[in-house]
């Protein structure tokens, strides 16, 4: 087996190789099973009835199949409660993944396109941001939300989104790696204005990336839990995330509606449903965008 | 550039060099133009994330008592945090997670992203995928499942250890909790750190391992002389996200707390001692100081870990 022979040739002749090939996969698939069987219960679950749930083995379906029932009991309890949680979490979600990408892709290429003063310092001042934790934000947010009386509406979870340091650094690489100058100089010379630049040109070239920073906001967004648990002063603007550990923290209580279990299970599945069908439809597009932003390391 | 420019070509006033001036709209727009694209970001990066910040470090220097009102105490609150041993506590409990989590994390994730980068495996699709789901479950909702799945009413694990006449295993006991939190955080997120290294080590030109084989590389050798250094930056990037994260631990102790109350107190981790501090006892001024804390701790571990990445990159 010299280093020389081509890769092909190799595969066939050396068990040795074939060996490896072999346990390398045992040791993904081992992996696989890690990371995907818990959700493979957590689907299996929400067919059981609340009694099925303690009475049946959790990786086999229970006698009877119960899971439409869940799905209505779900969505009539505390008069319809899970449905305008996953309203807001759509609203939340959809708009803060907007409005922080938009603006994101604004800021990102003028960092990337124009040289002017106070570039480099504002920069770093956004860089290092990232690295401020979240908590330090957190409690003085709600004190100011709670003043202006914004915590009385979903404005006050999504609102904040506007300011996404991450996602403006993302998308500068983006921006610089994507965007021919020339093409820009070109545009410019046939008369073109610059905000139609970046709409119509720099937009399009910055796709990938932009639907990254997007989608990974969205996510963000659908699954955040901290900021609305702290802010949002009603349980009618909770988010899915928020309502289902209320609900489960109902459940634990002792002499509690333990029915609850069976519904957090179900709310669980729903709730994370929406996240990873978006994620496999675009795989492409984000797959590229991550590959992407770490050229640059 | 200068539309209002009325001097003749030629003329010696083209060789003076002109100061910068108002020129006319092209030239505004030319020099606005930055700005107007930053503005927007701006006006939420000062009111969300300046202003706040400004806000909790002036609050944090008061001190409101039911006789007395409030009044200035300058530093008082940090010192006070500086000894206090609940902080510590939680302090403790995060770092002694981090050193468990965070290396078992980034290493599966980096062997992950080795081997699926390389040509051993096909259907890599599968595993990158499968790997990667966990992290479009919310955490909360990761930490309701895992709470679930280790409990011990109808829990597989326990359903299966009683099948084996064994005794079901404990995980939310106060030895097993952290271990338990950790597990969660390591299904939830290796899949998204494999997939930075994936996309850090795709960006390595192929020729580099084409010249190494040539030289009679294997593939370890240039598995730890040329792809693991060259991603270097990207490993520590993800290092220090994952610090960041874990002094922030919050979703999974707070939702597994109403499972196992008995094991979780009100300082169980910083985050949940600045909760309690705020929505419990009403002292945001102390929580504020706790958070400012917390983040000079979350300094010093980040440059720590930037510091030590990077001699050991000199080394290599």
């Amino acid at each position: 087996m010299t280093a020389q022979t081509p890769a092909r040739d190799r595969r066939n002749s050396a068990p040795k190789y074939a060996t490896g090939k072999f346990a390398t996969y045992v040791f993904l698939s081992a992996f696989l099973g890690y990371f995907i069987l818990p959700l493979i219960w957590l689907v299996i679950s929400s067919t059981k009835t609340n009694a099925g749930l303690f009475s049946s083995f959790g990786f086999w379906l229970a006698k009877d199949f119960n899971f439409f029932q869940n799905l209505h009991d779900l969505f009539a309890r505390d008069n319809g409660a899970f449905g305008i949680w996953m309203r807001n979490t759509a609203v939340y979600a959809i708009s803060a993944s907007l409005l922080s990408s938009f603006i994101s892709a604004m800021a990102g290429y003028a960092f990337s396109q124009y040289r002017f003063a106070g570039r480099r310092l504002l920069f770093g001042i956004v860089l290092g941001s990232v690295f401020v934790p979240g908590t330090v934000f957190a409690v003085p947010l709600y004190l100011l939300l709670a003043k202006t009386g914004l915590s009385g509406s979903l404005l006050a979870i999504i609102l904040p989104a506007a300011a996404n340091p991450f996602g403006v650094y993302l998308m500068r690489i983006y921006a610089e790696q994507s965007i021919p100058q020339d093409l820009i100089d070109a545009a410019r010379v046939d008369g073109a204005g610059e905000f139609r630049i970046f709409a119509t040109i720099a937009m399009r070239l910055m796709a990938p990336g932009y639907v990254t920073v997007l989608l990974f906001a969205f996510v963000g967004a659908w699954n955040n839990y901290f900021l609305p648990l702290l802010v949002l002063s009603k349980s009618d603007l909770y988010p899915v995330t928020v309502g289902l550990a209320y609900w489960n923290s109902l459940a634990s209580q002792p002499g509690y509606a333990q029915v609850l279990y069976i519904l957090v299970i179900t709310g669980s599945v729903i709730g994370t449903l929406p996240v990873m069908v978006i994620f496999l439809f675009l795989q492409r597009f984000w797959q590229n965008g991550l590959a992407l932003g770490s050229i640059k390391g | 550039m200068s539309l209002t420019n009325t001097t003749t070509p030629g003329s010696p006033d083209k060789y003076l060099k002109k100061p910068k001036l108002w020129y006319g709209w092209k030239h505004f727009e030319k020099n606005a133009t930055p700005y107007l694209f930053l503005t927007p970001f701006l006006i939420g990066f000062v009111l969300f994330l300046v202003y706040p910040l400004i806000y909790a470090l002036n609050l944090s220097m008061y001190r409101n008592r039911l006789i007395g009102g409030i009044t200035f105490v300058g530093l008082d609150n940090y010192v006070k945090a500086f000894q206090d041993q609940n902080f510590w506590e939680g302090v403790r409990n995060v770092l002694v997670f981090g050193a468990m989590q965070i290396p078992v994390m980034l290493g599966l994730a980096l062997v992950f992203a080795l081997i699926l980068d390389g040509k051993l495996i096909r259907r890599q699709t599968i595993f990158r995928l499968g790997f990667f789901l966990p992290f479009a479950v919310p955490s909360v909702v990761a930490a309701l499942m895992w709470g679930y799945f280790y409990g011990q009413s109808f829990g597989p694990l326990a359903q299966i250890a009683t099948a084996l006449h064994l005794q079901p295993p404990q995980f939310l006991t106060p030895t097993g909790i952290l271990p338990s939190i950790a597990n969660i955080s390591t299904w939830q997120y290796t899949g998204y750190n494999m997939l930075i290294l994936f996309a850090a080590l795709k960006g390595i030109p192929e020729e580099l391992y084409e010249a190494a084989k040539v030289d009679g590389a294997n593939d370890l050798q240039i598995a730890l002389r040329i792809r693991i250094p060259i991603i270097m930056p990207a490993l520590a990037l993800t290092a220090i996200f994952s610090i960041i994260g874990t002094l922030q631990l919050f979703n999974e102790p707070n939702i597994l707390g109403a499972v196992a109350p008995t094991v979780m107190n009100s300082h169980f981790t910083p985050n949940i001692y600045v909760y309690n501090l705020a929505f419990s006892n009403r002292q945001f001024d102390y929580s504020a100081a706790i958070a400012f804390t917390l983040a000079l701790v979350t300094a010093v571990a980040s440059s720590l870990v930037l510091f030590s990445a990077f001699r050991k990159e000199e080394n290599a």
